[in-house]
């Protein structure tokens, strides 16, 4: 029997003081899918995690894991879930297989050592200290650490979060392998590209308020228009946006900083009338991009800024 | 069992006997550290009795001269002859005990709150009426005797070792413990289903393995090295040794269960330490203290760990009369435990 929702919350809410971290969150994880919470830094998704997994008391507001609740049944959840947490340093001086008997130790049951070493690609590693790993490394032994009583919901906070971009894809390929296998994940992030690459359905989350849900697909579909044109003009010669909004198949105009972003839904129309506007007003491009509707950009639609700067 | 590479409890203590033995420093101040300390407080007090006292004979005048002569055949003295300036100068900062000024009558000038000077008074002013021609009117014979158990060196190592129980116990445990805090470690592991009774017991079991290295290699030291005797039986010796680490154990508990960083915890370590440092008879008696502390100072663990070490080590004395001792820490132990479990900082 298992519950029609892998994580339910409703009405989640957490103040640290004056500052309200999480403000009404209403979330729903189904049995077998990767779920992202998206969102920039300081937006509540390491607190919203942590209230899912009882960590942190709410505020106010409901949760149910796995059809339970943490204050009947945590011995029980401790058991099925599995967790890395964003800002975990694992003992330096043991070594990783040591790292890994120390946490299967409390679980039930579980997989081997050596079966969780290789899930994630550790398996020459097996010997080094925890010192001696790299920071992708540190980060697959987390998810190793995270998987080893083989938990029917996996909590992977910021996973990648400041690795370079090979130890990130290596992560990737080990999410996506899970995925694949059915598991049920909870992953946020703040990189676009990895929610979109990664998730089944995606939240976005800005100041503690979910504002957009919904496949990466759906996402992006929403914001009427499959392209991105950015343009920036020399000497900041700006061309105004009722001009820009008239162009064929343009859906939307965001101007930042001298820069220019024209959603966009058919590039072939857009593309040519804005040369032809450019060089009609006799005004110089510095750059010119043109590129498929990401996340990213639906997150400036949502907000008006953009998810890295923050 | 192999596939769970043991119990919890096993792998929590593994854990922490790891990182104790792959850190050079820990070992240091575990096993290096209390045997340098003895050496050198051993070598420094161990020909305390027959220190000759240093005596001053002012002036260079002809009866100077014979008061140093009649002073020399005193073994236990020593003589040196000075202007008045350098011979006050001297008494005034305690580098001679005594003053001698020839003349009539006599004078001796010392300070009489000192005893090494009431002491150089009695030899210098017997030393020179018998020159002058007193006779003894009755004979005496000396007998000496140099007991084991009774030097300074018998008192200092129960001490030393009493002192390295409760600094490794309390570092060992506390700094483990704000260090595991302070990388997020304990949040991570309050996350799995370990219990947190067998994540303090996992420490305290650690501790405990270090211990009989411990306690073992400074008394083999003791005992190779200066001749401290063992004169209570070694039963008697594990229960006070074990009683006393499971008192610090706790207070490193207590102490380690709100800090976030290592300086804080640091600081309360030492507020927690120093005055048994100084109160509890490590390096001399704790009756020297005014009657009214006592009390105080005999609640302290240190001071129960202490004096039950000098009653086995020294006195061979039974369990029976340590029981006192041992309520005083196991009270310690299990207090400071329910308390730490009750405060305990998870994240
Ligand atoms: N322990 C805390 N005390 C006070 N404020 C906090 C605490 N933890 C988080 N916050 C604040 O709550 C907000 C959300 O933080 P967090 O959940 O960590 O965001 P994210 O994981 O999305 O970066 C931020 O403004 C952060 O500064
Ligand atoms: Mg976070």
């Amino acid at each position: 029997m298992t519950p029609d929702a892998a994580i339910r919350c409703r009405g989640l809410v957490k103040h640290y003081g004056d500052v309200v971290a999480v403000d009404g969150l209403d979330l729903e994880v189904r049995p077998g899918e990767c779920f992202g919470l998206l969102g920039p830094n300081g937006a509540g998704k390491t607190t919203t995690v942590e209230i899912l997994q009882g960590l942190l008391p709410p505020t106010a507001g409901s949760v149910e894991v796995l059809g339970r609740t943490w204050d009947r049944d945590r011995a029980e959840l401790r058991q099925r879930l599995g967790t890395q947490l964003q800002e975990t340093l694992f003992p330096e001086k043991l070594t990783v297989r040591e790292t890994l008997q120390l946490f299967r130790s409390f679980y039930r049951r579980g997989m081997d050592v050596e079966d969780a070493l290789a899930v994630v690609g550790l398996e020459e590693k097996r010997t080094a200290r925890v010192k001696q790993l790299s920071g992708g490394q540190r980060q697959r032994l987390a998810i190793a650490v995270a998987l080893v009583s083989e938990p029917e919901l996996l909590f992977l906070d910021e996973p990648t979060a400041g690795l370079d971009p090979q130890a990130r894809r290596q992560l990737w390929e080990i999410v996506l392998a899970l995925r694949a296998r059915g598991r049920t994940v909870l992953l946020t992030t703040h990189y676009m590209d990895e929610a979109e690459r990664l998730c089944d359905r995606v939240a976005v989350v800005d100041h503690g308020r979910m504002i957009a849900l919904g496949t990466p697909q759906e996402l992006i579909a929403s914001l009427g228009a499959e392209h991105v044109v950015e343009f920036a003009a020399a000497d900041g010669a700006a061309l105004a946006p009722a001009a820009l909004r008239a162009l064929p198949g343009v859906t939307a105009v965001h101007a930042e900083d001298g820069t220019v972003r024209l959603t966009v839904a058919r590039i072939h129309e857009t593309v040519p009338a804005l040369m032809a506007l450019v060089r009609d007003r006799a005004i110089e491009l510095t750059r010119l991009v043109t590129h498929h509707a990401t996340l990213e950009d639906v997150f400036l639609h949502l907000t008006g800024r953009s998810l890295r700067d923050e | 069992m192999s596939k769970r590479g043991g119990g919890p409890l096993l792998q929590l203590t593994l854990w922490r006997l790891r990182e104790l033995m792959r850190e050079p420093e820990a070992v240091f101040w575990v096993f290096a550290f209390p045997i340098l300390l003895a050496l050198a407080l051993g070598i420094a007090f161990k020909n305390r009795a027959p220190q000759a006292l240093a005596v001053a004979v002012q002036g260079t005048t002809g009866r100077a001269d014979s008061a140093v002569a009649a002073l020399g055949v005193e073994s236990r003295l020593r003589v040196v002859a000075l202007d008045s300036v350098e011979a006050y100068r001297r008494l005034r900062t305690g580098r001679v005990a005594l003053v001698v000024v020839p003349g009539d009558p006599l004078t001796f000038r010392y300070d009489s709150t000192r005893e090494e000077s009431h002491l150089a008074r009695l030899l210098a002013h017997a030393a020179l009426q018998q020159a002058a021609g007193r006779r003894d009117v009755r004979d005496v014979r000396d007998v000496t005797t140099a007991e084991r158990g009774a030097r300074y060196i018998d008192f200092l190592i129960p001490g030393l070792l009493g002192l390295n129980i409760m600094g490794t116990g309390m570092w060992g445990i506390g700094f483990g413990i704000v260090q595991t805090r302070q990388r997020g470690l304990l949040k991570r592991l309050v996350a799995s289903p370990m219990r947190k009774s067998e994540f303090m017991l996992g420490q305290v079991l650690a501790r405990l393995v270090f211990l009989v290295f411990e306690v073992g290699v400074v008394l083999a030291f003791g005992a190779l090295a200066f001749g401290v005797p063992l004169r209570g039986s070694l039963l008697h010796l594990s229960v006070i040794v074990l009683a006393g680490a499971l008192a610090f154990s706790g207070l490193g508990l207590l102490v380690a269960s709100r800090p976030r960083t290592v300086e804080g915890v640091s600081g309360l370590m030492n507020l927690a330490m120093v005055p048994m440092w100084v109160l509890s008879g490590v390096f001399f008696a704790w009756s020297h203290f005014p009657e009214a502390m006592h009390p105080f100072i005999r609640l302290l663990p240190l001071t129960a760990l202490n004096d039950g070490l000098r009653a086995v080590l020294l006195e061979g004395a039974g369990i029976g009369t340590t029981l006192g001792l041992l309520a005083n820490m196991a009270m310690w132990a299990v207090g400071s435990f329910a308390v730490s479990l009750k405060i305990f900082r998870w994240s």
